[in-house]
């Protein structure tokens, strides 16, 4: 084991409202591959934020090879030996490699090109990365412009090399490469502290993972101690033994699935947001959901059953008849309705108001040459304002000026008023507060009973397990796995996530 | 109550060209208040006119309203503008010209129709408008720069569609249409504006023209999710700008019955522009309010007419207009306002203290 | 991608701008030169007789690589065009190439294809005068001739055969003399100036202020840039009638300007033209300027030249010949035609 060179101790980190981190320590060590594991929202960024220099800690110390430094800026991170690789690249691609490896890092107002191109291809070679110095960087594979991130990032002297998501627009291969790049930097004596969100890569490449959750140190483990369903739950925060009594609770929702054609069926399904074609079906009533790590494709199965992808394959039945969905409007039209999962990109409207946004799917598929009247609109909004409990001044009120909770209901709102017979649900409590939560679970369930068949998706599996009776499991962007009836438990969903290892116990 | 009327007022759009209109009406009304003099009279061909800078403001204003009306939606929907605008009328105005006059460009009578003719420019400006609203909407170029194409080609295109000739339309007819109909003293653009913001509100009202355009402009990827089609909207946006700039052509064609193509409508797309933002619509897209355009275009031509009332070298206007951006930037910065909301509500607290007394 | 797709439409356009520029003009069966090649007979007659000989003379075409600025840019370069393509034309024993710009550097590139080309003359109207002595010093060495009309550039002049241009001073003192003439009591002036910096207004306002300087009855009402567009001369003439100041004469420094504000007198109903109220005067002898000087609504209107190709041509022959031209620098006649003795005939000879 070699020896530690960077060492955080009791670190806190708060803003407003929300003890963003508190009291974490984290070690890393020379040549060591450090996976920084946990859910959204557990610590992982604020805490890589705080390494660099983006945060100012509140507390706590940072000591890089036995001496305590202040990391007040990004600069000071980089002069301390201390560089990061992010998940979206940040260099220039209109340069070329050299200069993307070298700009920014000389006080000199002169640069010696040649000498610049020559100490480039020196440790592209050395790095064995297939790039040539001169190269304009656009022209690089994202894995290679990737590489050349960390060799920057390398040639700057570096100790300790963060690489936050840096998988997540690669392919298989190109992730090899990367992964053959980081055992060769690790060989030379680099801490590296990886932060990714698939688990089989942790187990590949690393050697260790420190856990995080809730903004607190759950603990650090060799890699070899720590299988994956323990992983899982280490970072869902559901010690194993807290499952086995779940298990026994009586799920709250009785559904009335009628056992005839389903209500959507697709098949082969796929889209070019990069996950496997999947089968998948929904009767009438049935609440079902997807359920695994965030980026295990979840969402991209959703997106793909409403068309917000481009679909690139597979065949989709609604009341088991052929139909084509490639664009959003062919799944409204079929009486699908999609609350997305990033409420503020994909959701809101935020400049118009919230009535304006109440009534715009229905609006959009009753067609272009019949708006509603004033009145009519008005009615359907102050009545789902109503129905939903929608805290807003008016309903003229624009809509950004909400709180998360109140848009995410006005997007419901948006949803129900269509009727649809088929409704998706994305994490729709991500991030609101829990009153509200509750409430959308209460709808959800309600809703099922009056006949509408639902896919919920939560990051918390309690709320999926008290509101679907079927879990399609997913894992690296593929359907690992469904689990019914009895199955439904944290045992069985966390064993299923992590794969491989379900006789783990 | 009437403190919230009050704010209001100061947070509705249409107080920015409200307010310069009225700071420009009060700084002529001090200077010279025979700026406000109209007079009847009658023009050479005998029919009654009305006169004075008021009217003038009126007659130019129109065509930058029609103008205003169409670079509205294009702002709104594709986030930029269209700096092609006058090439486009060169284009409309020569086309209504070479279907009037054929290829003879002094002819003894007319090959057509002017209705015939007009519509022609329309079809051919909506289709200069649909090649800018491609590349807009299907190849993702920026606006600014996907209309610099016909920025730079439009006016050689429009002396290439009359082989070169400068035809003159002899029929007084053909005048009046930017000129006066005769027994009507006002002049005919500002009749023909009123027409077009008649058919823009009620295109408003009766489809959801104006809610479509602002959600892709404020939202693009959530219109999509909602049913939308962002690419048909941006589209639909550039298609209409066309048909505002084949009546706008209309009008300068027929001020003088003939075309000059290298200076028809110069520079007229920067004042189209600038209506918008004086209207205080976002030029980066999103909510938009078409009163507020039609009246900033108005207040524009009232600032040109005062300049020119006040002798200042025309080749100077565009500095004058300079300051007026100058200031919108200014005003529009959010720390800006909300310096003067603070100052605001140092002012007001007393009297809402009043008032609620 | 998007960047070449870009990069290849604008690039296209700008392609198309410059072949539209000569395809405007370039049919053959244009009805317009009509009135060029009768002004031809009319004044050079014994020329055009020579050069209907030509062809036969010589089996040879003599190439000629022309330079110049965009037709559309005006009427008085569109007439320019049009008079070069009628006469350096195949019929009249010429091989000509035509470049069009208004920009100088696109205008040296141009020429410095010519000079590759091999061409025998280089005709030139710069946009710019200066920069060209590089590529005038390869032609030399190539032992092209050059030969520049309607504008002089800043060069050696023993870089060029001969220069053919308008003195815009004499075009501005032979209008101010015709309006001082005229003997009214007062001169109230509207004066209307081209685009600011040009060799024409500062020809045309030149005169005209001088005279303003040196006499007490000449008053200048208002002096203002329309940029040579009718709309902004209307706009201007508009503003002094709202304003209610007098004047009797309106010095426009082109026709469209011209036209412009005689709408705004048409609008306020105040007679213009020989015997009325508002003397009118203009400068490049449109047809229909003309026209309106024959219809006695104007009063004045000035030449300015764009047939320089006769004299071009002349030139040429004589070089041919193996004679050196008799003057370096040739200043085309140019008339100012008074509508109270303007004929038809003027109108067909020198409108354009």
């Amino acid at each position: 084991m070699g020896k530690e060179i960077l060492k955080l101790r009791n670190i806190h980190k708060y803003f407003p409202g929300v003890k963003a981190l508190q009291d974490v320590d984290f070690t890393l060590r020379e040549g060591e591959i450090h996976a920084l594991m946990g859910e959204n929202g557990a610590g992982k960024s604020t805490l890589i934020k705080v390494l660099t220099g983006v945060y100012a800690k509140d507390k706590g110390t940072i000591t890089l090879e036995d001496k305590e430094v202040s990391i007040k800026s990004p600069q000071d991170a980089q002069h301390a030996g201390i560089s990061t690789v992010y998940q979206e690249i940040t260099l220039c691609p209109n340069l070329s490699v050299a200069e993307n490896m070298y700009i920014g890092r000389s006080d000199k107002a002169f640069l010696n090109w040649k000498s610049m191109n020559e100490g480039a291809d020196k440790i592209l070679e050395n790095l064995k990365i297939p790039a040539k110095a001169t190269m304009q960087l656009a022209n690089c594979s994202i894995a290679i412009q990737q590489m050349v991130a960390i060799a920057r990032a390398v040639d700057m002297d570096c100790k300790v090399l963060i690489l936050d998501e840096p998988t997540s627009s690669l392919d298989e291969q190109e992730v090899a490469k990367l992964f053959n790049l980081m055992r060769d930097l690790k060989s030379r004596g680099v801490g590296i502290i990886f932060v990714t969100h698939f688990l089989d890569q942790v187990y590949e490449v690393c050697d260790r993972i420190t856990v995080l959750r809730d903004g607190k140190l759950v603990g650090e483990y060799e890699i070899a101690d720590l299988p994956r369903v323990k992983l899982v739950s280490k970072m869902l925060g559901k010690e194993l033994d807290d499952m086995e009594d779940i298990k026994g609770e009586t799920k709250p929702y009785e559904g009335s699935i009628m056992k005839e054609a389903p209500v959507f069926e697709a098949e082969g399904l796929y889209s070019d947001a990069g996950i496997s074609p999947f089968d998948f079906h929904i009767g009438k009533g049935e609440v079902n959901g997807f359920t695994g790590l965030l980026g295990s494709g979840r969402s991209e199965c959703v997106r793909a059953i409403f068309g917000a992808d481009k679909i690139l394959g597979g065949t989709v039945k609604k009341n088991g008849k052929q139909v084509k969905i490639t664009k959003p409007i062919d799944a409204m039209k079929a009486g699908i309705g999609y609350i997305p999962e990033d409420r503020k990109v994909d959701g809101i409207i935020g400049d118009l108001s919230v009535r304006e946004n109440i009534i715009l799917a229905l609006q959009v598929m009753k067609g272009f040459f019949k708006p509603f009247t004033k009145a009519q609109a008005n009615e359907f909004a102050e009545e789902y304002i109503k129905l939903l409990g929608i805290k807003t001044a008016s309903a003229d009120t624009p809509i950004k000026s909400l709180s998360g909770g109140n848009q995410q209901k006005c997007i419901v709102a948006r949803w129900l008023l269509t009727h649809p017979e088929y409704l998706i649900l994305d994490e729709p409590t991500r991030g609101i507060d829990v009153g509200t939560k509750v409430d959308i679970q209460k709808l959800v369930l309600k809703l099922a009973g009056e006949g509408m068949s639902i896919t919920f998706i939560s990051s918390e599996t309690d709320e999926m397990l008290r509101t679907c009776s079927r879990l399609i499991v997913m894992r690296d962007r593929k359907v690992v796995g469904e689990l019914n009836g009895d199955e439904l438990t944290q045992t069985m969903i966390m064993n299923t996530i992590a794969g491989g290892e379900s006789s783990e116990k | 109550m009437k403190n919230k009327g009050i704010s209001a007022i100061f947070r509705n759009q249409i107080f920015i060209p409200l307010a310069a209109l009225l700071l420009l009406a009060v700084f002529n009304l001090v200077a010279d208040p025979e700026f406000f003099k109209i007079t009847l009279g009658y023009n050479a061909a005998g029919n009654p006119v009305l006169s004075g800078y008021l009217m003038t403001i009126l007659d130019y204003g129109s065509e930058l309203a029609i103008l205003a009306v169409g670079m509205t939606f294009v702002t709104a929907a594709s986030g930029g503008q269209d700096i092609s605008v006058g090439a486009a009328i060169a284009i409309a105005g020569s086309v209504i010209l070479r279907v009037l006059c054929g290829r003879d460009s002094r002819p003894e009578t007319l090959r057509t129709s002017f209705l015939v003719a007009f519509l022609v420019a329309c079809v051919v400006a909506a289709l200069f408008g649909a090649f800018n609203g491609l590349l807009v909407s299907v190849f993702k170029i920026q606006p600014m720069v996907a209309t610099l194409i016909l920025f730079t080609a439009g006016r050689s295109v429009a002396a290439w569609i009359n082989n070169n000739e400068l035809p003159i339309i002899s029929d007084p007819r053909f005048a009046y249409y930017g000129g006066f109909i005769p027994g009507i003293p006002v002049p005919t653009p500002f009749f023909i504006a009123i027409a077009v913001v008649i058919v823009t509100f009620l295109l408003l009202k009766f489809t959801n023209l104006g809610l479509y355009i602002q959600a892709v402009g404020i939202n693009q990827k959530s219109s999509r999710l909602n049913g939308l089609n962002p690419t048909a909207i941006k589209f639909l946006a550039f298609v209409l700008l066309g048909l505002c700039v084949a009546v706008a052509g209309l009008i300068k064609v027929s001020r003088l019955s003939t075309i000059n193509y290298s200076v028809i409508a110069k520079d007229i797309e920067m004042d189209a522009i600038l209506a918008v933002a004086l209207g205080g619509n976002a030029l980066g897209g999103g909510k938009f309010n078409m009163t507020a355009s039609i009246l900033g275009a108005y207040v524009i031509q009232f600032l040109t007419t005062t300049l020119y009332k006040f002798n200042v070298q025309s080749d100077a206007l565009p500095a004058y207009k300079a300051i007026v951006v100058i200031l919108l930037v200014v005003f529009s910065a959010p720390t800006v306002r909300e310096w003067f909301k603070n100052v605001w509500k140092k002012i007001v607290p007393a009297k809402t203290a009043k008032e609620v007394a | 991608m998007k960047k070449k797709i870009l990069g290849a439409l604008l690039s296209v356009s700008l392609v198309a701008s410059m072949l539209v520029g000569c395809g405007g003009s370039a049919p053959a069966n244009d009805p317009a030169p009509a009135a060029q090649t009768e002004e031809k007979a009319e004044e050079p007659a014994a020329e055009t007789a020579e050069v209907a000989e030509e062809p036969a003379a010589s089996g040879e075409l003599i190439k000629v690589g022309i330079i110049n600025n965009d037709p559309n840019e005006s009427g008085y370069r569109t007439a320019n065009d049009k008079d070069l393509k009628a006469t350096f034309c195949e019929a009249n024993g010429y091989d000509a190439s035509f470049a069009y710009s208004l920009k100088n550097d696109e205008q040296i590139a141009a020429a410095q294809k010519f000079v590759q080309d091999g061409v025998d003359y280089l005709l030139l109207s710069a946009a710019d005068t200066a920069g060209w002595d590089s590529v005038l010093k390869d032609a030399q060495a190539e032992g092209i001739k050059v030969i520049l009309f309607d504008r002089t550039i800043d060069a050696d002049p023993s870089l060029y055969e001969a220069s053919i241009v308008s003195d815009m001073n004499k075009e501005g003192d032979t209008a101010v003399s015709w309006l001082a003439s005229q003997n009214l009591d007062e001169y109230n002036v509207i004066h209307i100036q081209g685009v600011m910096g040009s060799a024409a207004q500062q020809g045309r306002s030149g005169a005209l202020d001088k005279k303003v300087e040196a006499e007490a009855n000449w008053n200048i009402v208002t002096q203002q840039t329309a940029e040579w567009n009718a709309e902004k001369a209307e706009q201007i003439v508009t503003s002094v009638i709202n304003a209610g100041d007098k004047f009797n004469v309106i010095y426009a420094e082109n026709d469209d300007m011209a036209k412009g504000a005689v709408a705004a007198l048409d609008k306020a109903n105040i007679s213009h033209g020989v015997g009325k109220d508002v003397i009118v005067m203009g400068f490049d002898c449109n047809k229909w300027a003309l026209e309106e000087l024959l219809a006695q609504n104007w009063n004045y209107d000035g030449q300015c030249n764009p047939f320089q190709s006769s004299y071009i041509d002349a030139i040429i022959k004589d070089l041919e010949a193996g004679k050196t031209p008799a003057e370096k620098t040739v200043i085309m006649d140019e008339k100012g035609f008074d509508a109270a003795t303007i004929t038809q005939e003027d109108v067909n000879n020198y409108g354009i």
